[in-house]
């Protein structure tokens, strides 16, 4: 450590738009102008996963954790804190009221978390490869290209169980291994950075935060199924991740980490980018490998499989983000030390992306095997203002629900499975008794009908269908035979369609109607909508006893529909009513009812 | 292409060597794609025509990939490309609201654009920031948490841009 002070600026999305950028360039001026740089560095680093209380900074070695930062506070932080050494109170992180965390491992949002994945995130500056390297990087590739071979690395990668963390859960070193064996000149080896997941940013986070980590693995993997050329395939949509890679790649050439003979020895290996272009569906594999080819992205049936017959017809090893960010760290500590964390059929960490009805939302990383209610109450903090908790989605458009009663389940793949959910990439998603779950199901049917590729027809009429029958029902037009039409459908979905996008697609369906039954008989029998969402089913009406008539309501109706005398009870005419909420929002004498 | 009709739009310099060197490397058409929508704002008929020419592949064929991704587009878009998140948390949220809200406001229909040009709406996917849901982007900026209140204010502080 050349500096006295490090003060990390979260440099993810979520703080960088949220004028993060401009506190980043005041900390900077404020370190200059009184000529400080030798002494105190300024870091845009990876996001930190403390998304709900952004921008965040760090100073170090003291670890003060500020929240909520904005540009104006920069002078004050490096003149109070840095140079009188008094940490500005007001901005610190309070748990409660009256406690005051003063370490960053202490706060509870991140005791619960053991971090593997996201070491580097929030610690580092993504840019310069010089301080991935000294945390250790590039080490893992210098003990493969020097002190193991291939069968070694594939021995440690059983050793550790890794499982690919992009959906499926299938065991990494058999993929390996299967493309292994494989005699042919030419291999690949590609990164699955497509994160088609509507509700998950942890690949994105990885990427911008670390992205020397996903490097080195593709070059491990490289050396141990012999292949010499790596393909990064990444959304469009995230430009920084794409800029961030490039200069990765660039850095890495240039100190001989990527490129012709790597490190002196007779092993090359480089790495491209290719750009996704927004179709879901390019996140299965077989649909990629043909996007990588520049084509339109259509799955094919598999086997073959991709590790042995892939982009453009050679052995492919593909893995997701989060897959390959693990690999460095089980190279260089050992598989049976990854395997000591998480359960026995699922072991190490997941990364969570934790959104909707949540106090804390933000990328988690936890062992394998904690509870979702340690997730959602003692990380997450809890459902924010005092509603009550519903459900928990995981998995996104693939997966499912999981409700109050399961919350003691130890997540892992199979447990998430037995419950007719999935662990899927991440995506977490809380939801309180304000959403409803036809509306939920609606949602990621819209979804997957939207990104079928249309191939073939269990996906693209079965889908459709099922999204009609679903429009139907929360337009209050059901009737109960389409309860069992729905599972019917589904179920052959299930099992015929030509990739997992379809197979999957019912599965929001399945599992809402496996433990929220009760709430589709409701729109169905009572045209009713008791969480207040399907606005076919709802109307709102004053409740007279309670109306002061103050006119608030009044006022906020964007149609003009409400009326009454001042101080006498209001009227909703439900003709006009456009069912808005406005109203319901707005009053605060709980005068509005909906029903 | 059997008549050779030398297709009449303007590629800039950087375009046209972008596509020299991708010309032989395998999967270059989406790339090419990416850099042709990068420069001109969409994919018009035209420059369609002159990739099928440069690259000597059917027009059909780039269309196929064109129109298969949700990313291009083929109709130009306002000068400030409203987009909506409509991933799940941001939906949730309320993300619905927004496009009815911005509809009414600027009097056009999702992925319209307005008669002075200046603004579309769009509905994309999660844009990765969940926490600040429900969220919307105009051009490089993240408006976060966004009410339909703040709507008007953004759309006006955009207006000139
Ligand atoms: C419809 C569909 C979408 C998928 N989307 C993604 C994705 O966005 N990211 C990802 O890593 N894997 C995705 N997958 C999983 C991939 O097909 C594949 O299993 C994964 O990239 C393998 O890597 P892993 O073994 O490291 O998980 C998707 C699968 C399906 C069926
Ligand atoms: S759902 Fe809108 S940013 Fe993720």
């Amino acid at each position: 450590m050349a500096y006295k002070h490090y003060i990390l600026v979260c440099g993810g999305v979520e703080c960088d738009s949220n004028k993060g950028d401009d506190l980043f360039r005041k900390l900077i001026h404020a370190v200059e102008h009184r000529g400080l740089m030798a002494d105190i560095q300024v870091v845009k680093s990876g996001c930190f996963g403390f998304c709900a209380v952004g921008p965040v900074v760090k100073i170090l070695p003291d670890e003060t954790f500020y929240v909520e930062v904005t540009p104006e506070d920069a002078e004050e932080i490096v003149e109070a804190h840095i140079v009188k050494g008094k940490p500005v109170e007001r901005l610190r992180y309070r748990e409660e009221e009256s406690k005051v965390n003063v370490r960053i491992k202490d706060l509870s949002f991140y005791q619960k978390q053991f971090r593997i994945v996201l070491r580097n995130c929030g610690a580092i500056n993504p840019e310069e490869i010089t301080e991935y390297i000294a945390r250790d990087g590039y080490l893992a590739l210098e003990k493969v290209l020097f002190e193991m071979t291939p069968d070694d690395v594939i021995e440690e990668m059983k050793k550790s169980g890794l499982r690919g963390r992009g959906g499926a859960g299938f065991p990494t070193w058999r993929k390996w291994e299967f493309s292994r064996v494989v005699d042919e000149k030419q291999k690949y080896v590609v990164c699955n950075a497509d994160e088609g997941d509507p509700g998950a940013y942890m690949d994105r986070s990885v990427l911008e935060g670390d992205p020397h980590s996903v490097l080195e693995s593709m070059a491990i993997a490289g050396h141990t199924v012999g292949a010499n050329q790596g393909y990064i395939y990444i959304r469009a949509e995230y430009p920084l991740a794409i800029d961030r890679l490039n200069r990765a790649i660039d850095q890495a050439k240039e100190l001989g980490l990527l490129g012709d003979n790597i490190l002196g020895t007779d092993f090359s290996f480089d790495i491209e980018l290719r750009l996704g272009a927004g179709a879901f569906v390019c996140g299965e594999e077989t649909a990629l490998l043909a996007s990588v080819e520049g084509k339109r992205g259509m799955p094919v049936p598999r086997p073959p499989f991709p590790a042995v017959k892939g982009l453009w017809g050679k052995p492919t090893v593909i893995n997701n983000v989060e897959t390959w960010a693990n690999i460095p760290v089980i190279i260089t500590r050992g598989g049976d030390w990854f395997a000591k964390i998480g359960t026995e059929g699922s072991t190490g960490t997941k990364v969570f992306a934790l959104t909707g009805r949540i106090q804390n939302s933000g990328l988690v990383e936890v062992p394998m095997g904690t509870t979702l209610r340690d997730i959602i109450y003692n990380i997450g903090g809890g459902v924010p203002g005092g509603k009550k908790f519903k459900a928990v989605q995981t998995g996104g458009p693939s997966g499912g629900v999981i409700t109050e009663e399961y919350l003691d389940t130890p997540i892992d793949y199979d447990q998430l499975g037995k419950l007719g959910s999935i662990m899927g990439s991440g995506g977490m998603i809380i939801m309180d008794e304000s959403d409803c779950m036809v509306d939920v199901s609606k949602f990621y049917l819209e979804f997957t009908v939207d990104e079928s590729c249309g191939k073939c027809a269990p996906c693209r009429i079965g889908g459709k269908t099922l999204f009609n029958i679903l429009d139907k029902i929360s337009k209050g037009n059901g009737e109960m035979e389409d309860i069992a039409k729905m599972k019917r459908i589904g179920h052959a979905m299930q099992r015929v369609s030509l990739c997992g996008l379809g197979q999957t697609a019912p599965n929001p369906i399945l599992s809402t109607l496996r433990y929220f039954g009760e709430e589709y008989r409701q729109h169905i029998e009572e045209k009713k909508c008791p969480a207040g969402k399907c606005k076919s089913l709802i109307s709102y009406e004053i409740i007279e006893d309670k109306c002061i008539g103050c006119g608030v309501c009044a006022r906020a109706c964007p149609v003009g529909c409400i009326s009454g005398e001042r101080r006498m009870p209001h009227l909703i005419n439900q003709v006009e009513c456009i069912k808005c909420g406005e109203c319901y929002n707005v009053c605060k004498f709980n005068a509005v009812a909906v029903g | 292409m059997s008549v050779h009709t030398k297709v009449e739009i303007e590629f800039s310099d950087s375009l046209l060597s972008f596509i020299d060197e991708w010309r032989d490397r395998q999967g270059n058409l989406i790339m090419i794609l990416h850099k042709v929508q990068e420069e001109i704002g969409y994919i018009p008929r035209k420059a369609a025509m002159k990739v099928a020419e440069l690259l000597e592949v059917p027009l059909a064929k780039i269309y196929g990939v064109v129109t298969f991704y949700h990313f291009f587009k083929l109709e130009k878009p306002g000068k400030n490309q409203i987009q909506v998140c409509m991933g799940t948390a941001c939906y949730l949220k309320g993300g619905e609201d927004l496009i009815q809200e911005l509809e009414d406001i600027l009097g056009i229909g999702l992925n319209q654009v307005t008669d002075d040009g200046r603004f579309s709406i769009e509905a994309v996917r999660c844009v990765g920031c969940c926490g600040l849901a429900p969220v919307i982007v105009i051009g490089e900026k993240v408006y976060g948490k966004v009410t339909k209140k703040e709507l008007p204010g953004i759309i006006a502080a955009h207006r000139d841009g």
